[in-house]
């Protein structure tokens, strides 16, 4: 029998698990914290000062966000169809590098109102072809998908490197990185915008990718949920055989899902390379790919449950920045930890809890029904 | 430089099996685990974290001894927590290797941070802290031999115990998986696990078998990463061995000797496209070295896209066993 | 009956399934030494106690007594300790491993393969010697013939020192060579004292084979009797039961032109095995026409073929407007377009999405119609309506479009299937299994729909495992055995003992049957 077959209310499997899955795995990054030697709840509470303590602080939280959100789609449209799609990193490197060569050829020549869909459409369409090779493979050859997605991240990586030391470093620097864009290059920033309207608010990252991505979540859910492709999608995704008896080609969805996936990632080029650095460098995506899978894990692969989680991961990406500054003892790189403990809890051990959940829930049943009586 | 003298030729090949032995301890996991019928992703992380452990013991105790057994502990914990998500609770087993590679990745950091204050580093390992390359019986004097004499005391001679080591990994595996009622069974269970339920055998107790000898193998091949083949732990530093050793095991069609074999092949690519840094091929030119490091990755794909043949997997890797009506 | 001690008894055994109640009940004795025949139909529950009794699943309550003695079998270990040995229907075997590596594993010899394989070669020896079951030890088992196979399990089942051997459907995959074959060998091991209990629901097989015979029916035994006290006959009507037939007013058969016409279709499958051998049969405008038939012999296949799920390997089939031969497939949403609907026999793998709400399964396959999309946004609202419209129209409860598919019971589920291919009235439809786990009520409501659509000039292809729905609903009736057609008869002239002994293949009166066939 299926373990998630018993009946229970909706609201505990999409509510009170998730967050019982993401208690564990703050538990869990609690004792580490603890273990080498620094104050748990001093540690938490710097995080949360950090970002949400400001509003340069909510700022980079809604930055880092914003990112997750791009990633976290990505991942989330794949697993509506069964698809792992792990190779977000390498779509969202990619992706930046269709946003630079975009800017760097017509910054002189176009305005702003023209280079910000030109770059948007190269960042989707560069995302979207790296994330083609491993999606040909999965539906044609059979090849597992996991890992080919892993291995162009890797690739990705290589190119990058290749392309910025060779091909688009300045003349003259020593640094690998493009020369920087012209200004009407530039995708405004919030602090701009708010100020357009006449509010202040503090410097931050955050711009006008922001919109963008919580667009991309309507667009997500409009798709998945609302059109006849997202229906075939999830077909796939639940069913193969069921798919294929309602006439839907299975290997044509697994490619143009995948297509979607690298695009939606190949967004975070947009906020990266456009929005905050405003020149082609090195290793802009930082990991970012991968938490989207967490993002999509806790998030149920919901666009609300994303962004929900997105805004937590931004906020411990801020936190743990603003963290690692005063209490050097917890390097920043606890936020993965954090990450991978959310995917392990919410992701493999999903229903780790619900036996237990399910006796409570029957002990609490029937002691109202008695009251009732 | 003369390209293709015998001694060039030699270290190409030495350095291949340098670069093949971590390689081999994963791929050998991996076949551990998959013919039982789990799935290892996690292969990866297991090796980051046992080069992290072994580096971590073996500077703060100055034993390489228990920096290697630092490194298989690890290696049996992260076992344990992949068969504890994929085998007791029949999670996805995909999401929970996953899960361990980024768990690892981050908190080898973290500790090293924390331990050592060197931002994802231990501190450099003095030689015998370290496992160093060992010369073979009497290779002073066989090495004045032309010819054998090179072969013996550059080929076969001067590497660290863990590469021979790993040699007898690959045997062992062979001997256990073939030889053995345990490997038949293991086997079974990876193939028909319904077969061995019937058969009166627990399917979930042989499969944490299978995978803790992979947490054990991998902890071996993380410490030949940081504390023989290096001497410090560094960040990030299994660069995706552990995914390659995946495609090697997949290559050997999960059989040990051609799991071993495409971990050479791999080692060697490797070994050449080093040698082939700043050197100017005839008709191509110099090649850049980006597409030398990216040459693993690369090579894996094709693999896996079976354009050499098609790999068939034991049939029940990566389903988690429930008993159904 | 207590010629000979009892090997088995089970006293009281129930087992259910969530709602389902697989055993009822049951109590049964089995003599030491004695052939022990269990019959019954699909879903009668046959495999259901016989896995109870190996251990594989656990009776709800109820007690097993193996030689007298009060048994607790928990696991197959349990059961292989009692001396129990089991070959199953769908075979125990790895199938990359040799035939001795089969046999010996979990009862190897010692830690090394070596010994293991010496000692067991001595031993498979003498059984091969003492009841003639000879196989290539050193053979893989995916290279072998599935009665080689089965003989693998046997010898797995003796080699663990079984006393008592269960064997569920041991010939549904045999070739009647290899079932005598088997049957010979069965003697052998009743003549040295081992207890057999055989499942099938081959009457002839029971007849030529059994000491006893046990009737099982809607998980209950129905009754137990000395084979040479009884015939197949009686078996027939004991298995079938007397079901109050559910009339219905069928109005004459009117047929039209020929919608499906099926010529020598055959089919092999990867393992070189005929799935389909020669079948030739057409179905016109306005009647029903049944395929009758133990599952397992090629119904299914002919279903995923006339539906474009599958291709098939020779001969021709005209189905609507649809031409299907080897070199030229087609698919699912060709099939659909040409007005062909099809209610899978599958309902919960293909035939909807139990995670899909009902409205999304409500227009499965049909959800490319412009009926329900714009030009990007599929239309909800219009969903939904349909969605309603269906329901109500098949009276499929609880009226709410949007329940989770999986939430509904089997009989509304059908329903909601049924009501989605036959909304506009196909000029073929293909049914599986239309009533199989769908309770009394919704049974009499389908079997009336599809009757109606036979009236409004369908033609109907009915698939089913129940006798006497396809005697009460189909105007012809195709009997299947092995692949092949064994029997054409007319519905009105047909009754359960003869479809019963047609789709056996012991059905004696073969000139009867070919003038059947004529008509």
């Amino acid at each position: 029998m299926n373990q998630a077959s018993k009946p229970l209310p909706v609201w505990i499997d999409i509510v009170v698990i998730p967050l019982i899955n993401l208690m564990l795995a703050l538990s869990v990054s609690i004792v580490i914290i603890y273990l080498i030697g620094a104050n748990p709840f001093e540690a938490i509470k710097l995080m949360i000062q950090g970002a949400f303590g400001s509003s340069e602080g909510v700022g980079y939280t809604l930055y880092y966000a914003t990112n997750f959100i791009f990633t976290g789609l990505a991942v989330a449209i794949a697993f509506h169809s069964m698809l792992f799609n792990i190779g977000g990193e390498g779509q969202a490197y990619i992706g930046g590098l269709g946003v630079a060569v975009v800017l760097l050829a017509f910054d002189h020549y176009l305005p702003a109102w023209m280079l910000v869909p030109m770059a948007l459409m190269a960042s989707m369409v560069f995302g979207a072809a790296w994330a083609a090779i491993p999606a040909y493979l999965q539906a044609y050859r059979g090849s597992h998908i996991v890992i080919t997605t892993i291995m162009f991240n890797f690739i990705a990586a290589n190119l990058m490197v290749y392309l910025l030391v060779n091909i688009f470093i300045e003349p003259g620097s020593m640094t690998p990185q493009s020369r920087p864009f012209l200004d009407n290059a530039w995708l405004p920033s919030m602090q701009a915008i708010f100020a357009d309207i006449g509010i202040k608010i503090s410097e931050s990252p955050l711009n006008l990718s922001f919109i963008f991505a919580l667009i991309a979540s309507f667009f997500v859910w409009i798709y998945v949920w609302h059109t006849r492709w997202g229906y075939e999608m999830r077909s796939v995704g639940f069913s193969e055989q069921a798919a294929s008896y309602a006439g839907i080609k299975t290997k044509r969805v697994v490619m143009i899902t995948m297509l979607i996936s690298g695009g939606l990632a190949g967004l975070v080029g947009i906020n990266e390379i456009m929005g905050v650095q405003h020149k082609l460098m090195l290793d802009f995506v930082a990991g970012y790919g991968f938490t989207g899978i967490a993002v999509a894990l806790m998030g149920r692969n919901h666009p609300v449950g994303i962004i929900m989680a997105s805004i937590l991961f931004g906020a411990l990406f801020q936190g743990g920045a603003e963290l690692a500054f005063d209490m050097p003892i917890i390097s920043k790189e606890m936020v993965f930890v954090i990450q991978g403990l959310i995917i392990l809890f919410s992701g493999a051990l999903t229903y780790m809890s619900r036996p237990w959940i399910e006796k409570l829930f029957c002990v609490f049943y029937q002691t109202r029904n008695l009251r009732e009586i | 430089m003369d390209f293709f003298s015998f001694n060039e030729i030699l270290s190409i090949f030495s350095a291949t099996i340098r670069i093949s032995t971590p390689l081999i301890f994963a791929a050998m996991a991996g076949i551990f685990s998959e013919r039982s019928g789990v799935v290892d992703i996690g292969l990866e992380g297991k090796l980051l974290a046992g080069a992290f452990a072994s580096a971590s013991v073996a500077a703060v105790t100055h034993s390489a001894w228990l920096g290697l057994g630092a490194a298989i502990v690890i290696g049996l914990i992260l076992s344990l927590i992949h068969g504890f998500a994929s085998i007791t609770h029949k999670g996805d087993q995909v999401v929970s290797g996953v899960a361990i590679n980024i768990i690892v990745s981050g908190l080898t950091v973290v500790l090293g941070m924390a331990w050592f204050h060197r931002s994802g580093q231990t501190p450099t390992l003095p030689n015998d802290a370290r496992f160093m390359p060992i010369n073979l019986y009497g290779v002073d004097t066989i090495s004045n031999i032309p010819i054998i004499g090179d072969i013996y005391s550059k080929l076969l001679s001067g590497y660290n115990l863990l590469v021979y080591v790993s040699f007898a990994a690959v045997a062992l595996t062979y001997w256990t998986l073939f030889k053995t009622r345990f490997g038949l069974r293991l086997r079974a269970v990876g193939e028909n696990p319904k077969a061995v339920d019937t058969a009166g055998i627990s399917v979930n107790l042989l499969r944490y078998k299978a995978v803790l000898i992979g947490g054990i193998l991998t902890g071996i091949g993380g410490t030949y990463i940081s504390i023989a083949q290096n001497a410090s732990f560094i960040k990030d530093m299994s660069a995706g061995q552990g995914y390659i050793a995946l495609a090697a095991m997949i290559f050997g069609k999960w059989k040990p000797i051609p799991a071993m074999f495409s971990c050479f092949l791999f080692g060697f690519l490797e070994a050449l496209s080093m040698r082939l840094q700043g050197v100017s091929l005839p008709l191509i030119g110099e090649v850049p070295v980006q597409l030398i490091q990216a040459s693993p990755y690369i090579l894996t794909v094709i693999l896996l896209a079976g354009f050499v043949g098609r790999a068939i997997a034991p049939k029940a890797d990566g389903i988690p066993y429930i008993k159904e009506r | 009956m207590t010629d000979s001690p009892v090997a088995i008894e089970l006293k009281d055994i129930s087992k259910s399934f969530g709602s389902v109640q697989a055993n009822k009940n049951v109590n049964l004795k089995i003599y030491k030494g004695t052939i022990h025949g269990i019959v019954g139909e699909n879903g009668a529950g046959k495999s259901t106690l016989m896995s109870i009794l190996y251990g594989f699943y656990e009776a709800d309550h109820g007690k097993i007594y193996v030689n007298s003695k009060e048994t607790t079998i928990k696991n197959s270990t349990d059961a292989i300790n009692a001396g129990i040995g089991m070959v199953h229907q769908h075979f125990m075997l790895v199938e990359n491993f040799t035939v001795l590596e089969n046999i010996i594993l979990g009862a190897e010899s010692g830690m090394m393969l070596s010994h293991s394989i010496a000692n067991a070669k001595n031993e498979i020896r003498k059984l091969e010697e003492s009841y003639g079951l000879y196989v290539d030890l050193n053979a893989l088992v995916q290279n072998i013939p599935v009665g080689q196979q089965q003989r693998v399990e046997t010898i797995k089942a003796l080699y663990r020192g079984a006393k008592i051997l269960i064997l569920d459907e041991p010939t549904g995959v045999l070739t009647p060579q290899e079932a005598d074959q088997l049957f010979d060998i069965l003697r052998a091991l009743k003549e040295q004292g081992t207890t057999i209990v055989i499942i099938t629901h081959k009457l002839r097989e029971i007849m030529r084979l059994t000491d006893y015979v046990s009737v099982m029916r809607g998980g209950e035994i129905v009754t137990s009797l000395k084979t040479s006290q009884t015939s197949k006959e009686e078996l027939a009507e004991l298995m079938v039961g007397r079901k109050i037939h559910l009339e219905i007013d069928k109005t004459p058969v009117k047929p039209g032109e020929t919608l499906i016409d099926v010529r020598n279709l055959g089919l092999t499958d990867a393992q070189g095995v005929k799935r389909l051998d020669n079948i030739n049969f057409q179905v016109k405008a306005g009647e029903i026409v049944g395929v009758a038939g133990v599952s397992g012999n090629g119904q299914s296949e002919l279903l995923e073929i006339l539906s474009g799920l599958s291709p098939c390997s020779e001969g021709k089939v005209q189905i609507s407007d649809i031409t299907i031969t080897p070199k030229r497939q087609t698919d699912p949403r060709a099939v659909r377009n040409a007005s062909i609907a099809h209610v899978p026999e599958d309902r919960i793998k293909r035939g909807l999405i139990p995670q899909f709400v009902a409205s999304e399964t409500a227009i499965l396959g049909y959800h490319n119609s412009s009926a329900y999309n714009g030009i990007i946004l599929t239309k909800t609202e219009e969903i939904r309506n349909h969605c309603v419209y269906l329901m109500k129209n098949f009276d499929v409860r609880p009226n709410n479009p949007d329940i989770k598919s999986a939430n509904f019971s089997g009989g509304n589920q059908q329903k909601l299937i049924l009501a989605r291919e036959m909304e506009k009235i196909p000029k073929v439809l293909l049914v599986g299994q239309p009533t199989r786990g769908v309770d009394i009520g919704a049974i009499e409501f389908i079997h009336k729909q599809i009757v109606d659509i036979r009236d409004k000039g369908s033609a109907v292809l009915l698939v089913s495992g129940e006798l006497d729905e396809l005697l009460s609903l189909s105007d012809r009736i195709i009997v299947m055995f092995d692949g092949k057609i064994v029997g054409q008869v007319d519905a009105s002239k047909a009754d359960e003992r003869m479809l019963g002994l047609l789709m056996t293949n012991s059905y004696e009166n073969k000139e009867e049957s070919q003038n059947e066939s004529s008509i």
